[in-house]
């Protein structure tokens, strides 16, 4: 007995090793950096600089929020599509979901610009009927559109995997005990698969409302997210201090939004039967 | 069994495929080779054969041999049997963090000039041996004194640039001989801007008649102002994505420097450029050699070689920019020999970007971030 406990300790000793080198140590890292200041010396004035920084947050929570409403109004009727379709179907689907994923996500964005445009794709087809050109790139929309596009896959992925184990005949017993299809999805499907769309809102959440590329490049530079104001201090501000701060204050965010996620998540599985 | 042998089938044909990538034949032109009897200086020096330097440059900043062109790194190695470790950066940030991080030692760099200031003041440059690069002799008067080395010690002219405005004539009647067109409210949604803080900032500045370089934190003030007031104009602020979008049509006017003006011009010849009359901004980028340097008479051999009129004139046909280089300027074959675009007629206020202070720096990026979230 004792003798697989450390075995199964040396086992995840290299896990240890490298979650402490890549995972514990960088936040060390943000947390020294976030309350230093240039020469090294302790300071609060990066935090309290923070409130600046109020509109650059709630730009990117907002924005965040309407692309994970998006991702889950798209990805869960889709899921329960893949659901009830023929094996080698739902096969099929499963891999064009996933295609899309073996591009490059920066060459995948920019191409968007080029669909966009006002000289774009989208343009030229209404132009050969007459009508625009619209403005479609440079707006907030555009910014969401990229975000919703990029990480609609997240969303997909954990409510499928979640809906694939449904049992059948509980939605077939709901049909026979006289529920209606709303009230099947409603008392039953929903419910069994909440924590397959918890998990799909943090994973589409939080890189939504840190990401920076898709904000400069469908945004045309016009709509700074919190991302944005971080890259640009470690990248052309050089004040890594300033930066920290912003990074620490994303990080508790989702650190909070998985705590909250995680205890309704747990409640739920303790709902199951 | 079946899904086994499918897979064994499918990473079969991914490496066949690699395999026929790799042997298919190159339908790169093959590139042009220099006339070296056309060189001035002496570059076979027995002491320096077998030898070798690190070369440290922008990238796409030299004649390398594609589309035709010489391969002006090749032809010093064939000539000197010198072997040069030729690598890029990206921004003059780049190269001093590297520097200044140690671990690797270069033998010829090439700084603009605030970076050619601030390392020299550092001490971070080795004093160049002129004795060594006889075409000295053909750097234009006008590159020479410069404020970032006053005397003459440090640095090499390699190229130069200055900011315009590119304008898509199909788009914008008059010929922009202001900032102000960028202000312009009939051309709301097709102006572009920098995105980068110091180059916008300068367009409102040179607009306002302040200086790029001033430390009065209200003077940076009203220029962000003066930006916040273009933003609902603006379609997008750009760095690379300016050609596409210039070329394309996409946009109707930008500042950018004159030498990708020229590039992107060959693609939309619609495209035109007009330097503002409240002045620009101007840069040069130099050769210079840095403490540590392990072959310094290589290097100097290589710096003399960058300025041979043949090898100058392969490397401004092929950059666009600014030539610093007086034999190049008479040469018939330079095709930018008369450009206006380059070489304009008329006299411009232009200014060098300086190193500014840590508080004003700290101010520029703090506006820059209101500018972005108003």
């Amino acid at each position: 007995m004792k003798k697989n406990a450390i075995k199964a300790r040396l086992l995840s000793a290299p896990y240890l090793v490298w979650a402490a080198i890549f995972v514990v140590a960088p936040m060390g890292m943000v947390v020294y950096y976030a309350f230093t200041d240039r020469s090294g010396a302790f300071t609060l004035d990066n935090v309290l600089s923070l409130s600046a920084y109020g509109p650059a947050l709630w730009r990117s929570v907002s924005y965040a929020a309407v692309a994970t409403l998006f991702c889950l109004l798209i990805a869960y009727p889709l899921a329960y599509i893949m659901y009830r379709s023929s094996a080698s179907a739902q096969r099929l689907l499963m891999m064009l979901c996933m295609l899309p994923m073996w591009m490059n996500f920066l060459i995948r964005t920019y191409s968007w610009i080029a669909i966009l445009a006002k000289t774009g794709l989208l343009n030229q087809i209404f132009n050969a009927f007459g009508v625009g050109p619209f403005r479609f790139i440079n707006t907030p929309a555009a910014v969401i559109l990229g975000m919703v596009y990029n990480f609609l896959p997240y969303m997909i992925m954990p409510i499928y995997s979640v809906m694939s184990k449904l049992n059948y005949n509980l939605i077939e017993a709901a049909e026979d005990l006289g529920c209606n299809g709303g009230q099947v999805l409603r008392r039953v499907i929903l419910p069994l698969t909440m924590p397959g769309v918890l998990s799909g809102i943090t994973m589409v959440f939080v890189p939504s409302v840190s990401t920076f590329y898709i904000s400069q490049k469908l945004g045309g530079g016009k709509f700074f997210l919190i991302g944005d104001s971080i890259e640009m201090q470690f990248q052309s501000a050089y004040n890594y201090n300033l930066g920290a701060a912003l990074s620490l204050v994303l990080m508790l965010m989702i650190v909070v939004c998985m705590i909250v996620m995680n205890h309704f998540a747990a409640d739920e599985e303790a709902m199951l039967p | 069994m079946k899904k086994f042998l499918i897979s064994l089938l499918c990473i079969l044909i991914s490496l066949l495929l690699v395999i026929f990538i790799g042997i298919a034949p190159q339908t790169e032109v093959k590139a042009e080779t220099l006339d070296t009897s056309r060189l001035l200086g002496n570059y076979d020096v027995p002491e320096l054969r077998g030898t070798s330097i690190n070369v440290y440059n922008w990238g796409e900043y030299i004649s390398n041999g594609s589309e035709g062109t010489v391969d002006v790194v090749t032809e010093f190695e064939k000539l000197t049997g010198i072997t040069v470790n030729y690598t890029m950066f990206a921004a003059n940030e780049d190269l001093y963090a590297k520097l200044r991080g140690g671990g690797v030692t270069y033998d010829v760099i090439f700084p603009s000039d605030y970076m050619i200031e601030r390392m020299a003041t550092e001490g971070m440059l080795e004093k160049i041996d002129f004795n060594n690069i006889p075409n000295y002799r053909f750097i234009p008067e006008n590159y020479k004194d410069l404020y970032f080395d006053p005397n003459n010690e440090y640095c090499v002219p390699y190229t130069g640039g200055m900011v315009g405005i590119i304008y898509n004539t199909k788009m914008v009647d008059e010929v922009p001989d202001s900032w102000d067109v960028l202000w312009d409210e009939r051309y709301k949604d097709n102006i572009l801007n920098f995105n980068n803080p110091r180059d916008a900032f300068a367009t409102a500045q040179y607009l306002l008649g302040s200086s790029v370089n001033n430390e009065n934190s209200e003077e940076w003030e009203a220029a962000a102002d003066k930006l916040i007031e273009q933003k609902p104009l603006i379609q997008s602020y750009v760095m690379d994505e300016i050609f596409v979008k210039m070329e394309s049509g996409e946009a109707a006017v930008a500042p950018y420097y004159a030498g990708d003006f020229l590039a992107m011009q060959e693609v939309n010849p619609d495209l035109a450029f007009a330097y503002p009359k409240e002045g620009t901004n101007i840069f040069v980028d130099a050769m210079c050699i840095p403490k540590g340097s392990k072959n310094k008479a290589a290097a100097e051999l290589f710096i003399n070689f960058m300025c041979e009129p043949e090898v100058a004139l392969q490397n401004a046909e092929y950059l666009c920019y600014l030539c610093p280089n007086t034999a190049v300027l008479e040469d018939d074959r330079y095709s930018y020999k008369d450009s206006p675009v380059l070489y304009p007629e008329m006299e411009l206020h232009t200014e060098y970007f300086r190193n500014l202070d840590r508080e004003t720096l700290d101010l520029l990026f703090q506006l820059w971030e209101k500018l972005k979230l108003a």
